[in-house]
């Protein structure tokens, strides 16, 4: 077989990312022309990638890099790199097979709308930053794709922009995603600043090779954190906001505000999973503390109780949401803290494994619930929907798949197998067993909600106009789910206790541990008790008419009210962290508004001030010395004057008179 | 080693097209626009000529020229150009032709903004190229008064005022700086940068003034550069400034006139004084990290998006002024602080050009939108308009994400070299200013949904096609954000060996 | 009384006469004569000291009196040109009519 040489794995990432950038430029009257480049690229990317998987599975100890100089900085240079792994690979084959099948879906979901060309243009960038993503041996180009699938994710939940509540969604999610990217950020400048490099391997320089990461676990920092300890949480940060874990879990909900098949794409199967893809990328970091006992907290329990907190809490929450796609979102939610758990709990290959199988059968789902959308004319409120069985055959069909799969329903489905591994890992976790006792709890809730929904959506006779009038879906859209729905069942059998081919594959030191069985019944039986509570209290009698109460909410309402209104996290934020923001902003501008301007102000009152004081000393001081002196002289002037009469007589008499003296005066003088 | 005085064109080209229009005073509005674009051109034509002569290899200063100009006073016209003055220049050489381009649809005589302008931009060119305190800061005040005048007669509401203030304010920190190079001259009777640059570092220029003397020179060139850039708090004046402007004025004020101020910190106040930077780098690092903090969360509260754009330039110019107080600061440190500084040096020119044109992008972008809106520019004022108007969105788009530092867009880089290079010499600092990129993500996503999203309204609506010379600034602005940012190469190249040196000067 | 002493007498009351008119006569042509009498009493006076002085033999007191009569003749013609201005300003000869020149 034929191997990608790591040289041109650029290609991969750059087929896609190209195609956006040619379909920006064609003209809008072409629309098949950019869905068509769309489709090629990324299947061309899709062979390439096959091929790469090809290589790195052919030798799957040696790590096939390739670095190159961005450019200089200093002594050193910004150096990035290509990486084919087995990780990066399989999920590289994935994102582009999962990718293929929904641009598929999308030419139908999408026909009518005249802006399909943009659509086509923002997946395939989004495809290019998430195959660049998976590929980097450079957290800095990680990084640059991680932003970029953001951008996309933004463009692509705001694709119907006019709309305010996809606007409002769109900012929300890169906002929220940004929080924790700024922690990644940080811990990125840490990294470098540590060991000088951002490539993960370079030959033993590398960041995840020993040398890095012995430095790393030795170097302490506040609190008595390891180094490695402290980058790795700042680093799980961006995963988090990224999979949408609690506390940043809340703008993947609102994300549902995007075209269907974004959903299925960006936020169920490819870009949230790459908070997940990151911890297992970054593992030995993260596990580097591992060998420091006295640690005051080791960064892997941290996901591990992060994971297991949300995992517990988007099952509950989708319990109690009564839109189609939210339900499928919370429960997104609630997967992608399964798999961190299973990252924390030291057991990456399982969050793979359940990362894989989880595209497959959620990207089912979401194009499942795509097609009814389309199918009701944008009915995504299951409690007017029902009694879709007979009018989709295929989309019910397939859907109850995908159900399965992530209900866990056993032995056939993949979601089953990988769900096994993590609750295998959680149960042998040394540290604590609550997560364990979590991912139960959560196995069991995610059985009745999704049991929940199938038989609200498909069950039952139809509760609106929508239902009644639904049409099965073109073929365009219906291959794709039975595709997908073909991958569900299959994929599972990659890692199954028996024959964990894809675990030794990612990790080439697994061991498989025997004795899972007595495991295997307790969660066979909470699923069954899952799907067995759903199914009498939905199933069994479907309600009659849309606006009838939902049991659940006439058994607890309480519990049921606060579930549907997400446990209150958006207001708790909107009054805390909102309140906050606005504050700090309003106090920012009002210390630029009063003080700092009123500073300049009472600058220039002193200037005028000072102008004043001057002006006065000129006019009484100086111009007054120098008038009292012409007045005087005028005075004077005026008085001698007023001898001037004119009068010749008058000037005679005074020569006479002046003579008289002058001979008066010699006259005693000589007398004298 | 060059028969040409090719730096005395490159300042003289737009004097000598401004000269032009002044001596005709019956030009029509199309040939003086023509003229105008061709001059402003020049500074494009000379830089690419610099590029080609430049050698990146060599840290100091290239293509000099010095005459003696007033013997009595030791002055010298002194033109030199090293890397940081190339990427100056050819920011300028971008910005520049934008910002003729960005008057063109605008109604009423083109012949004497388009004269102001082309004086505004030599002005700039010759603060960038003199080395000689004299010339220098000729230019630098040369540069207010076509600013005044722009600001004054074709500004906006409350232009009177603005101008006023614009002026004052900057002269006022002019006369601390024109005192600050008055004492210094009264004791060294130079007024080379290069020859009192040798003296800051020898402590020649502690051992003449005395100590408080060469405090108090330092504070005053200090305090002259800071209103310029601004640093904050010394900031008050550039909201209303760029409020009022014309579009083409407020270009270059935000993408050449604040990197004067940016520049004058490089090639003045850092090699002159030293030892008394390092002294108040702590304090002036904290208010560079207060400008970025409050100036985003400031722009937060702005309801108009020419004043918010103006908080978003104090933010994004205290990235460049935090990077040079953190290693100033650093002075003097061990070994690894020299990595940390290249990169904080390397990320400041990076975002001296980054947010040249991308500010100068945001605010002809403003500028479309009050051409068509009957000068509003209000966030409610608009909304919808990437429905009515997608091709001025696709641009301000790239705009709005190269400002807020989207990766693959000329933001990021330099950003991420700040912040590496921050976090190395002054890890707090680095943590302080990490809400400023949120704000600034916040603030324009928020003006962006306001403006861009949502239902068509107000001002969208009946939204005019682009003409071709705002498509034409757009798109050399745009290629200017995209490039940068895939290969950062290209700037960095230029700047590689100096920055380095500046960084190898730290350690002992 | 010697000549001399009778001459000087003659002359001191030719010279009040002259005075008074020009003091107390309003009308200017007197005046100017009470002038011409005052001169012509100075004249008499360098006559007399020269006739009965130390050197009668040399011509010293006549050439004063030549010399003041000639510029007595000049004074009298500008005087009388002024009278005669006067009187076409304000078609009379009296003195105390004529003060526009008071300050």
């Amino acid at each position: 077989m034929m191997h990608l040489p790591v040289q041109l794995t650029w290609l991969i990432p750059t087929l896609p990312a190209a195609a956006a950038a040619v379909i920006a430029v064609v003209p809008a009257r072409r629309p098949g022309l950019g869905a068509g480049l769309a489709l090629a690229a990324l299947a061309g990317s899709l062979i390439l990638a096959v091929l790469a998987l090809g290589g790195a599975l052919a030798d799957p100890a040696t790590r096939l890099t390739h670095t190159f100089t961005w450019f200089a900085v200093g002594h050193g240079a910004i150096r990035l790199g290509w990486l084919l792994d087995p990780l990066g690979t399989l999920l590289a084959v994935m994102v582009a097979a999962v990718g293929l099948l929904i641009f598929t879906f999308s030419l139908g979901y999408l026909r009518e709308d005249p802006r399909a060309k943009q659509f086509f243009c923002f997946l395939s960038l989004f495809a290019g930053a998430m195959l660049g993503l998976l590929l980097a041996n450079s957290l800095l180009l990680l990084f640059v794709c991680w932003e970029l699938v953001g951008l996309a994710s933004y463009l692509l939940i705001g694709f119907w922009f006019q709309r305010p509540a996809a606007a409002q969604a769109a900012r929300k999610a890169f906002i929220t995603t940004r929080i924790g990217d700024l922690g990644l950020l940080l811990g990125l400048v840490w990294l470098q600043d540590a060991t000088g490099t951002l490539l993960l391997f370079d030959g033993g320089r590398g960041v995840l090779e020993a040398e890095a990461l012995s430095t790393l676990a030795g170097a302490t920092t506040v609190g008595g954190l390891a180094v490695s300890t402290a980058i790795g949480l700042l680093l799980f940060c961006g995963a988090a906001g990224k999979s949408g874990q609690v506390p940043l879990h809340v703008w993947l909900p609102d994300a549902m505000e995007g075209p269907t098949p974004v959903s299925a794409l960006i936020h169920a199967a490819t870009m949230v999973a790459a908070g997940v893809f990151l911890v297992a990328r970054v593992f030995p970091l993260l596990a580097a503390d591992l060998a420091l006992p006295l640690a005051p907290v080791h960064a892997l329990s941290v996901v591990a109780a992060v994971g297991a907190v949300t995992s517990l809490f988007g099952a509950a929450v989708a319990v109690a949401q009564d839109d189609i796609k939210r339900v499928l979102a919370f429960s997104t939610v609630s997967q992608l803290g399964y798999m961190m758990l299973a990252a924390g709990t030291g057991a990456w290959t399982a969050a793979i494994f359940h990362l894989l199988t989880h595209a497959c059968f959620k990207a089912l789902l979401f194009l499942g619930a795509g097609s009814v959308i389309h199918a009701t004319h944008h009915e995504q409120d299951i409690r007017r929907l029902g009694g879709l069985r007979e009018r989709l055959p295929v989309t019910g069909a397939t859907f109850a798949v995908g159900m399965m799969a992530l209900a866990g329903v056993p032995f056939l489905f993949s979601g089953f197998w990988s769900k096994e591994a993590i609750l295998h890992a959680a149960h042998g976790w040394a540290v604590s067993q609550l997560p364990f006792l979590v991912a139960l709890a959560a196995v069991a809730l995610t059985a009745f909600y999704m049991t929940r929904l199938l038989a609200e959506v498909f069950a039952g006779a139809p509760r609106g106009h929508g239902a009644e009038t639904a049409h099965e879906s073109p073929a365009v859209m219906t291959i794709p789910l039975v595709v997908l729905a073909i991958a569900s069942v299959s994929l599972g059998f990659l890692g199954t206790p028996w024959w964990p081919w894809l675990q030794r594959t990612l990790d080439p030191t697994f061991k498989a541990e025997a004795g899972g069985a007595g495991l295997m019944a307790v969660s066979i039986a909470l699923v069954a008790t899952g799907i067995l509570a759903g199914w009498t209290r939905y199933g069994r009698h479907p309600r009659s008419d849309a606006r009838a109460p939902d049991p659940l909410a006439r058994s607890v309402p309480r519990l049921h009210g606060a579930l549907a209104a997400r446990l209150g996290c958006d207001e708790l934020y909107a009054a805390t962290l909102g309140r906050l923001n606005a504050a700090l902003a309003a106090a920012a501008s009002a210390l630029d508004r009063s003080v700092w301007d009123g500073c300049v102000r009472f600058l220039a009152r002193l200037g005028v001030y000072a102008g004043i004081v001057s002006r006065e000393t000129d006019e009484k001081a100086l111009n007054g010395g120098f008038n009292a002196a012409g007045d005087g002289l005028r005075a004077s002037g005026r008085a001698y004057a007023r001898t001037q009469t004119g009068d010749a007589h008058g000037y005679v008499w005074m020569l006479a008179a002046g003579f008289v003296l002058l001979a008066l005066g010699a006259l005693l003088g000589e007398a004298r | 080693m060059n028969s040409w005085p090719i730096l005395t064109l490159v300042v003289l080209a737009p004097w000598a097209g401004a000269a032009l229009l002044g001596l005709r005073p019956g030009l029509g509005d199309r040939a003086s626009r023509w003229l105008g674009l061709a001059f402003s051109l020049s500074t494009a034509a000379l830089g690419a000529a610099l590029l080609a002569g430049f050698d990146p290899a060599r840290p100091g200063l290239q293509f000099v020229e010095r005459h003696a100009w007033i013997r009595s006073l030791n002055v010298h016209y002194h033109l030199g150009l090293d890397g940081l003055s190339l990427v100056l220049v050819l920011l300028t050489a971008a910005v520049a032709p934008a910002a003729q381009l960005s008057g063109w649809g605008r109604a009423g005589p083109a012949r004497v903004p388009t004269l102001l302008l082309l004086l505004l931009q030599g002005a700039a060119l010759g603060v960038f190229l003199a080395q000689d305190f004299f010339p220098w800061f000729t230019c630098w005040e040369l540069s207010l008064v076509p600013a005044y005048f722009l600001i004054r007669l074709w500004g906006g509401p409350g232009a009177a005022r603005a101008a006023y203030q614009f002026v004052i304010y900057t002269i006022g920190g002019s006369a601390f700086l024109l005192a600050g190079f008055a004492a210094l001259f009264a004791s060294t009777g130079t007024f080379d940068f290069g020859q009192l640059a040798q003296l800051g570092r020898d402590g020649a220029l502690t051992e003449q003034l005395g100590p408080w003397g060469v405090r108090a020179a330092f504070a005053g060139v200090l305090l002259g550069l800071a209103v310029k850039v601004p640093l904050w708090p010394f900031h008050t004046w550039l909201p209303p400034a760029y409020a009022a402007a014309p579009t083409g004025t407020v270009m270059l004020l935000t993408g050449v006139l604040s990197k004067m101020g940016m520049y004058g910190f490089l090639r003045l106040l850092w090699p002159l004084f030293p030892a008394q930077l390092h002294a108040a780098a702590p304090a002036l690092l904290a208010l560079a990290v207060a400008g970025i903090v409050l100036g985003a969360w400031a722009a937060l509260r702005q309801e108009d998006l020419r004043r918010m754009l103006a908080y978003s330039s104090i933010n994004h110019l205290g990235y460049c002024l935090a990077a040079l107080f953190a290693v100033a600061a650093a002075a003097g440190g061990e070994r690894p602080a020299a990595e940390a500084a290249a990169a904080a040096l390397a990320g400041l020119v990076l975002q001296l050009f980054n947010h040249g044109v991308t500010a100068a992008a945001l605010f002809l972008g403003v500028g479309i939108l009050e051409a068509r809106a009957g000068g509003r520019s209000g966030l409610g004022d608009f909304g919808g308009l990437r429905a009515t108007a997608p091709a001025l969105a696709a641009f301000a788009g790239v705009a709005f994400f190269a400002s807020l530092g989207l990766p693959g867009l000329s933001g990021f880089v330099g950003e991420f070299l700040i912040f590496r290079g921050l976090f190395g010499l002054h890890p707090a600092a680095a943590v302080l200013a990490l809400p400023g990129l949120l704000a600034t993500a916040q603030f324009l996503l928020t003006a962006w949904r306001r403006v861009f999203h949502g239902p068509v309204q107000g001002a969208a609506a009946g939204f005019s096609p682009l003409t071709a010379a705002e498509r034409s600034a757009l798109v050399l602005l745009t290629v200017l954000m995209i490039l940068p940012g895939v290969a950062p190469g290209i700037l960095t190249s230029l700047t590689h060996p100096l920055v380095t040196a500046w960084a190898g000067h730290l350690t002992p | 009384m010697s000549p001399l002493q009778a001459c000087l007498v003659f002359s001191a009351a030719l010279f009040s006469l002259g005075l008074i008119a020009v003091l107390v006569r309003s009308n200017a042509i007197l005046v100017l004569l009470g002038v011409e009498l005052m001169l012509n009493a100075a004249n008499l006076n360098f006559i007399a000291f020269w006739r009965y002085g130390p050197t009668p033999a040399e011509g010293h007191g006549v050439v004063f009196v030549v010399f003041a009569l000639a510029v007595a003749a000049a004074e009298a013609a500008v005087g009388l040109a002024l009278v005669i201005a006067l009187h076409r300003h304000q078609r009379n000869v009296h003195l105390g009519d004529a003060r526009r020149l008071h300050g």
